[in-house]
């Protein structure tokens, strides 16, 4: 059967869920070859194999963490030159992209990024993707070399599919490109305790309607009532009340749960790209014309401020 | 010495517009309104600022793209950028990020330059992988997705925000860096700037002067074919309850009931 590469998105050896939607979606077109870099790459390997890994091929080198990019383009280029694989897959974040970009060129291979489903097809795997800010859904395929394709996490259900996960040592070479990028100085995120948000199964996210950072404790409630990770629109982020990293949306982050709930949120275009996806969506907005009202499952006009906290209780109150 | 800067610039249908695929399966230009992508007003932007920060630089804004790209190119001009080439040929209908990332590395080799500056991503395709790949082409640093840049002594540094850390990164010229929208706020182009984009040079290249040939790019060239695009349906209409002093239980009803709770 043909092996297929799975990039492996890890921090210190736990692997993200995401990694393991791909290696759902590898085993519809192949046998999964996973390629785990950086420290904790050998210990990724219980759980790649869980999740139907056959190999797991690792290294570690600290031009990965020294210099952006391109030393992990080198790794996963000697990953491929040794298993001749049929597609490579890659996580959809902003650096798996960059990376399989990078990849794709030097194979001479298409690439189909975002893609959120993915099935065997005569012709090689056929991607879904969601275009126009989710308001399309267009299938394509690589018609050349190679298939290099990046998913979005919550695209395949995570499934436990024991495999034997060898692990194997992969020697890389450093191309002269390699150290072009430094990174002189990292600062990691301060972690919230609250799940990540491109992978959550439940997203609350505030809007302008919140109006102040002082208010976003609401909505961090609400989130924590249903285990939730907290959102923000772009108008939210700019006034300064809520983090960048937080952001849903075309220029933040895209989002795909089973429960998408907006408050003091209009739905603008920009924003909709970011979660139309999401299996359910619940609004809270005092105007009854707001777009986001055209979105959702069910909606409450309502003043935010007396919604949600009621809502909270009651979710509270329900769950004992 | 002058510092060449060379902005991308794409001309995208306006996403508040309702956006259609042709038949052939590319993007339907005709019904929808272009625009210069609203990513790449901030790649425009931070090109303004380094050249202002410069003893000397010229700025030079390039698409690859249709006839009424050339508005994009206008609109970069008007903002203050000093000259624009537009790559336009009829074989490029169709070209995936392969073969546009192909016409632009050609197009910016022969333009000349020190810095390449993009946006983060089209506003139509969202791909978010042009930059990388272009710097990959063109054999430079790719000092990608700065929410901070600056450039100093033939050197550019910036801020990366990613998804679990904030990187501070430094490369040497020549390089290639795509800013975000955290960037800054783009200028609003004034009445002089507009006038004075009357008179900028707009050139205009196609494929033979970039030496490529029609069958690398277009639909023809592409590596990926699309198969089918469909209308998603709308979302069959919810339910939507007024709050009269019940509607947060009301929704935790539903949450319920949906097993959410
Ligand atoms: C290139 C580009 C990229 C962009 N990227 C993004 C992006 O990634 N993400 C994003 O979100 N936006 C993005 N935007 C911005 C987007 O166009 C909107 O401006 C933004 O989404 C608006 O945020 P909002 O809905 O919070 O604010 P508004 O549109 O101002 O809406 C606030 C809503 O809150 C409601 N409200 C007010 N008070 C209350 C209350 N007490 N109770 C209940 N409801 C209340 C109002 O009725 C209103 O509907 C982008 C824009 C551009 C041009
Ligand atoms: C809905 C949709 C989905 C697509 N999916 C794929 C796909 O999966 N695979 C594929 O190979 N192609 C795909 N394409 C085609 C691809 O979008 C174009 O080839 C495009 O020019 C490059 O990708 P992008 O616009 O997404 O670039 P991005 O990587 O999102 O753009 C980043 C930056 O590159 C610069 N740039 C991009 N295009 C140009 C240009 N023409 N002229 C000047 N500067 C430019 C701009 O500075 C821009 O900010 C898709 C197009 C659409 C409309």
């Amino acid at each position: 059967m043909a092996e297929v590469l799975v990039y492996v998105d890890h921090v210190d050896g736990a692997v993200r869920k995401p990694t393991l939607e791909l290696l759902t979606l590898a085993r519809r077109i192949g046998e999964p070859v996973a390629l785990a870099l950086g420290p904790g790459a050998e210990a990724t390997a219980a759980v790649l194999a869980e999740h139907g890994a056959v190999k797991v091929l690792t290294a570690d080198a600290s031009e990965f963490s020294d210099y952006l990019v391109v030393p992990k383009v080198d790794a996963l280029q000697a990953a491929y030159d040794a298993v001749s694989p049929a597609a490579v897959l890659v996580p959809s974040s902003a650096e798996g992209k960059e990376i399989a970009a990078r990849l794709a060129v030097r194979i001479g291979s298409g690439i189909i990024t975002d893609a959120i489903d993915l099935e065997a097809g005569d012709e090689g795997p056929v991607a879904t993707q969601a275009a126009f800010a989710a308001s399309f859904s267009t299938k394509s395929r690589v018609s050349k070399g190679t298939p290099v394709i990046t998913v979005k996490p919550n695209s395949a259900p995570v499934e436990a599919a024991p495999a034997a996960g060898v692990v194997e040592a992969l020697a890389v070479t450093f191309g002269a490109l390699a150290t072009g990028t430094k990174v002189t100085s990292r600062t990691p995120r301060e972690s919230t305790g609250r799940p990540e948000l491109t992978e959550a199964a439940i997203v609350v996210s505030g809007g302008r309607g919140v109006n102040g950072a002082e208010n976003f404790h609401i909505i961090e409630a609400l989130a924590d009532s249903l285990g939730a990770a907290v959102g923000a629109s772009r108008a939210a982020v700019d006034a300064g009340w809520y983090p960048h990293s937080n952001q849903v949306g075309q220029t933040g982050k895209s989002v795909s749960p089973q429960l998408y709930i907006a408050s003091g949120i209009s739905g603008a275009i920009q924003h909709r790209a970011g979660m139309q996806t999401s299996k359910t969506i619940v609004a809270i907005n005092k105007d009854a014309e707001a777009p986001i009202f055209d979105l959702v499952d069910y909606g409450v006009v309502g003043d935010l401020f007396a919604v949600v906290p009621q809502l909270t209780d009651e979710i509270k109150a329900r769950k004992g | 010495m002058s510092l060449r800067i060379v902005v991308c610039v794409k001309y995208v249908p306006d996403a508040t517009g309702d956006r259609q695929f042709t038949e052939d399966l590319t993007v339907n230009r005709d019904d929808v309104d272009g625009l210069l992508s609203e990513l790449d007003e901030y790649a425009v932007e931070q090109a303004l600022q380094i050249a202002d920060e410069a003893d000397d630089a010229e700025i030079t804004v390039l698409t690859v793209g249709p006839e009424d790209a050339k508005d994009a190119l206008r609109k970069a001009l008007s903002m203050g950028a000093d000259k624009a080439i537009h790559v336009e040929d009829d074989d490029l209908h169709g070209s995936d990020v392969m073969g546009t990332s192909l016409v632009l590395a050609k197009a910016i080799e022969k333009a000349g330059y020190d810095l390449v500056i993009t946006g983060m991503a089209s506003t139509d395709g969202t791909m978010g992988v042009l930059p990388a790949i272009l710097a990959e082409r063109l054999g430079v640093p790719q000092v990608t997705l700065l929410s901070e840049v600056k450039v100093e002594d033939g050197v550019v540094t910036g801020r990366r925000d990613g998804d679990t850390a904030s990187e501070q990164l430094e490369a040497s010229l020549p390089a290639l860096v795509s800013v975000t929208d955290q960037s800054g706020e783009a200028r609003y182009p004034s009445f002089k700037g507009i006038m004075a984009a009357k008179k900028k040079p707009v050139e205009s290249w196609d494929l033979e002067e970039l030496e490529i040939e029609s069958d690398e790019v277009g639909l023809e060239g592409s590596w990926t074919a699309v198969d089918s695009a469909t209308q998603r349906p709308a979302r069959t209409a919810g339910t939507i309850v007024k709050d009269e002093g019940e509607g947060g239980k009301s929704l935790a009803a539903f949450l319920a009931e949906q097993k959410f709770i």
